[in-house]
Formats: C-alpha cells, structure tokens, sequence
C-alpha cells in the first residue's frame, strides 16, 4: 500500500477514535467534578442525614440538608407522570404502528415529533395558565401548584420518547408472525395483545425505561409548576419540590464553597446515580430485544 | 360430480395498480389435493393467499372476480376472521409464534373461547399425532417452539392449523427449506389429512406437485395456464409452455 494512503487511514482511524472517546471522557469529567466537589460535604454531614433527613434548610441556622423530601418529591412526579404517560405512550404507539390507516399514521408521527421539540419552559408556562388553574378549580385544593400538575405536564414531555421507542420495537416484529396469528383466525386485537405486544415486550420497556429517564432529569417545566415547597410531601395535590428544580433554584443564590454549595453538589451525584441506573435498565432490554 | 369445495370465477388482483392475477377460472373439489406450480412471479402465492383474505392487509390491493367456499362469496359474505378459520394457511418458512409448542397448538382453539384445559390437551394430542409430530415433541411440550428443528417446526405448524379445524389446508411452498427426510414427512401428512380436508399446495419443487398432488394447476406470469389431472399434466400436457416448464426448459 503507497504511503500516503497509509497516512490518510491512519489520521481517519484516529480522529474517529478521538471523537468515539470524546463523548466517554466527558461523562467521566462530570462524574469526577461531581464527585470531587459533592463529597465535599460530608466533611460536616453523614450520609445519612443528608438522604434520609427529612429537613432541607440550607441557609438557616443551624442548616438542614436532609434531601429526603426532594427525593419524594421528585419521586411522586415521576411515577405520577409515568402513569399517565405509559398507558397512554403505549396505545399511542400501538395505534400507530398496528391500526391506524397510512395518512394518519404520518400525520401522528410527525405530530409526536412535535411534542418533543416544544421546549420545556414552553410546556411549563402552558402548565402554569391552563392546567394549574384546571386543578385548583376541578380537585378543590387550595392551589394548583402541585405535583399532579408536575406529573402531567411531564407526562406529555415522556409521551415522544416512549411512542417512539415502542412504535420503533413494534414496527420490528417480523410481520409473519402476525401473518401466522391472522391465519389461525385470531382477530386484530387478538394478534397485537397475544403475539406483537409479547414479542415487542422489551423494546417496549427500554421505551418506557428512557421515558422515565427524561422525566427524573427535567427541571424547568417541573419547576414552574410544583409549587416549589421543599418540605414532606403529604400527597398529589400538594406541593412539592424535586431534586432537580432544587438545584436549578438555589445554585445561582449559593456561597461558593459554603456547604448548601456542596450539597447541590451531592444532589447532582444522586441524579446522576438515578438516571445511569434507569438508563443502564433500558439498555439490558434493548439488548435483549437484539438477541 | 360433486359441487367444488372452492371455485374462483374471473379473479384478477393487482397491486399499486401492477396486475398480478389476471382472469383466472378454477373449481376446486373436495379432499384433493391441488399442486400450483409456476415459476417466480406467476402470480400463485397471491392466487393462495387471496382464498384466504391474507392479502387484505396489503395497502393499494385491488380485486375483481369472486372466490366462493361451499358457494359463499369469501370476500362479501364471510367475516376475514371466519374466513380464515376454515382456511387454513401454512408459509413457506416456519413462523411458530414465539412461546411454547403446546401453547402454539393452542393458540387458535384458545383465541375462539376454549378454555377447557383437558380439552386443550386432547387438541394438542390429536393434532401433533395428525402432523407426525407428537411421538418426537411429547416429552417437551412447554418448551419454546423456537429450539425445534425447521422441519419440525414446519410440521407444528401444520398442529397448529389443524388445531383451529379448518376445511381447506393453504400450503405456500411448505417444504422449500427443508431437507429431503423433513420434506417426506411433511409431504405424507399432506396425503394422509386430504382426507378430512381440502388442500391446495403451492410449490416450486414439480416433482413434488407430481407426488402428491391429485390436480395441478400450471401459472405463469399471473395466467392460469392449465389445470388437470396430475397424471395428464404431467405425461400430456395441452399447452406449449406447461410442457416447456415440467420438462426444465425454462423456469
């Protein structure tokens, strides 16, 4: 082989080695910053007390970094919003993907493509003017500022992700198995709850997986409209606060350095801990879903 | 004679508008076996799966003439459902529903209401006996019908359609990925269900349309050509180009 062909393979196998790290090195960064400048705290606080503490006062004296309502917190919005958003996401996507004749079936598609490019702060402000008030006045409770209206407009921001993954696992079933289900004189309904569901099952888990993923990490749209009261929460139509809306809120105020600084900190640690865990679920089910 | 248990009277289909069955004329007695043989492309896996209403899922299918089943039109007085009840298709690659080979067996008596688990079980028996499959799967009936072998899947197949007790057996080019020992054993179930069943057989192997098949029917590019007796088809045929095919010289 001439030389210089060598060389050009060479610079080529390197660049895309470079770039491949890239994306790997700069997980790693983050962790470590996370990490270096998280760890911090637990010089004055136990682990302990800073999960399981049921106080989260950074700036009164003495201070309480108990994220244990945070948590809740951001607990109760995520499995309110996956409630809502997986029935819902999975119908959708079987409908698309099963039942709906071909035009409908692009207009849906481009539709659930909408949903998710319409920013987050946007979803929040709508949240604010019309499903906030919509709760206050439905459910009578004193305002609706609350996680419900935090699940709900969490749920229309999941809805793309799962709809899209699962349509994608459904639309892979090898047709001749429902083929086969048809011939044996199965009905429509009959062939997707006993044969495509079943056989798209995993996909359809890493879908709803990554969708709950994207709901822990949201910040700006829960913020907006949770009401933001970092104390236990007593239930759905009360306000709350979650972990991430808790940081976005207080790093801007903070004392570099102080330990309400290092506690965002360790607050960025446990959501780190949360999504890669909910990712890593999503990825064993695709993987699955390839063998 | 006795009334056809199928007849199709003037059946074109086209797809997208691109015709591929064009005109064709066939009565089709019962507890026969009919071999349709063709090249590529002549139109006859489409001619079998229009007697069952496969077809319908395909977008931008158009269809003129009329299938009848004991005299009913299958397009405008039979629910597909039904339809596809009595009319029973096998495919050409083995296509076992992902779970266990007694749940396979079951699957269509169980989507029709049975929920009897001995009667179940009697099913299971009976029609894996029916397929020659029974004595090599009766010590793993709930394992996954996936580790079988592709001839015994091919043949759970064939359980699995029996279970449903249709009166016509579609077979599209069931044996074209099996080996010869496999191949036997399908094409004897073939002979031995004719008994209780209609059966019409699509294959690109001829001489298997000359084994079993009682009647052939030759297709080409989307043209019945010739139906007959297999004996007369295959010793005399009436057409140049039914000649031309059976004896290798294109195709």
């Amino acid at each position: 082989m001439p030389v210089r062909y060598k060389l050009k393979e060479f610079l080529f196998e390197t660049i895309i080695r470079a770039s491949g790290l890239a994306s790997i090195i700069a997980v790693g960064l983050i962790f470590f910053f996370l990490l270096k400048e998280g760890t911090l705290l637990f010089q004055t606080q136990t682990l302990g007390d800073f999960l399981l503490g049921k106080k989260w006062y950074p700036i009164s004296e003495p201070p309480g970094f108990g994220i244990l309502p945070l948590i809740l917190g951001s607990l109760l919005v995520t499995l309110g919003a996956a409630i809502i958003s997986i029935p819902l996401g999975i119908a959708c996507a079987v409908y698309i993907a099963e039942v709906a004749p071909p035009r409908i079936k692009e207009i849906l598609k481009s539709g659930v493509e909408l949903l998710a490019a319409i920013p987050s702060v946007v979803l929040g402000f709508i949240g604010i003017v019309t499903v906030v008030p919509w709760i206050k006045s439905t459910f009578d409770v004193p305002t609706g500022l609350t996680a419900f209206a935090g699940s709900f407009i969490l749920a229309f921001m999941a809805m793309p992700t799962v709809v899209s993954i699962a349509e994608d696992a459904l639309h892979s079933v090898p047709k001749i198995y429902k083929e086969g289900a048809y011939a044996l004189g199965a009905t429509q309904w009959q062939t997707i709850y006993r044969v495509v569901l079943p056989a798209a099952a995993s996909g359809i888990v890493a879908a709803v997986m990554l969708g709950i993923g994207r709901v822990v990490g949201e910040t700006m749209a829960v913020m907006m409209v949770t009401g933001n009261s970092a104390s236990m929460p007593k239930g759905i139509f009360y306000p709350v606060r979650t972990l991430t809306a808790t940081v976005a809120a207080e790093m801007g105020e903070t004392v570099q350095g102080s330990d309400h600084y290092f506690s965002l900190f360790a607050i960025g640690i446990v959501l780190f801990v949360i999504t890669f865990a909910v990712n890593m679920t999503a990825d064993v089910f695709i993987h699955r879903r390839r063998k | 004679m006795v009334s056809p248990k199928l007849s199709v009277k003037n059946l074109s289909v086209s797809f997208d508008g691109k015709p591929s069955l064009g005109g064709v004329h066939l009565d089709i007695a019962p507890h026969i076996i009919l071999s349709v043989i063709g090249p590529a492309n002549s139109g006859k896996t489409t001619f079998l799966r229009t007697l069952n209403r496969l077809n319908d899922e395909e977008s931008a299918m158009k269809i003129t003439g009329s299938v009848l089943l004991d005299n009913k039109d299958v397009y405008r007085e039979y629910d597909p459902v039904i339809l596809r009840r009595k009319v029973g298709i096998i495919f050409a690659l083995p296509t076992p529903l992902p779970m266990t080979i007694f749940e396979n067996v079951i699957y269509g008596p169980r989507r029709q209401g049975i929920q009897d688990r001995n009667k179940l079980s009697a099913t299971v028996e009976r029609c894996l006996k029916e397929a020659y499959l029974w004595d090599e799967v009766k010590d793993r009936l709930h394992s996954p019908a996936m580790k079988l072998s592709g001839g015994q899947q091919q043949r759970l197949c064939i359980a699995r359609t029996l279970a449903v007790e249709p009166e016509v057996i579609l077979f599209d080019e069931p044996c074209s990925g099996l080996d010869p020992i496999s191949t036997a054993k399908v094409e004897e179930a073939m002979s031995k269900l004719k008994k209780h069943y209609t059966i019409v057989l699509v294959t690109n192997n001829t001489k298997q349309a000359a084994r079993v098949g009682d009647q052939t029917a030759f297709f080409l590019m989307g043209e019945l050509v010739e139906v007959g007796d297999t004996g007369s088809i295959f010793t005399a045929p009436r057409d140049r180009r039914t000649d031309d095919y059976i004896s290798g010289r294109f195709g």
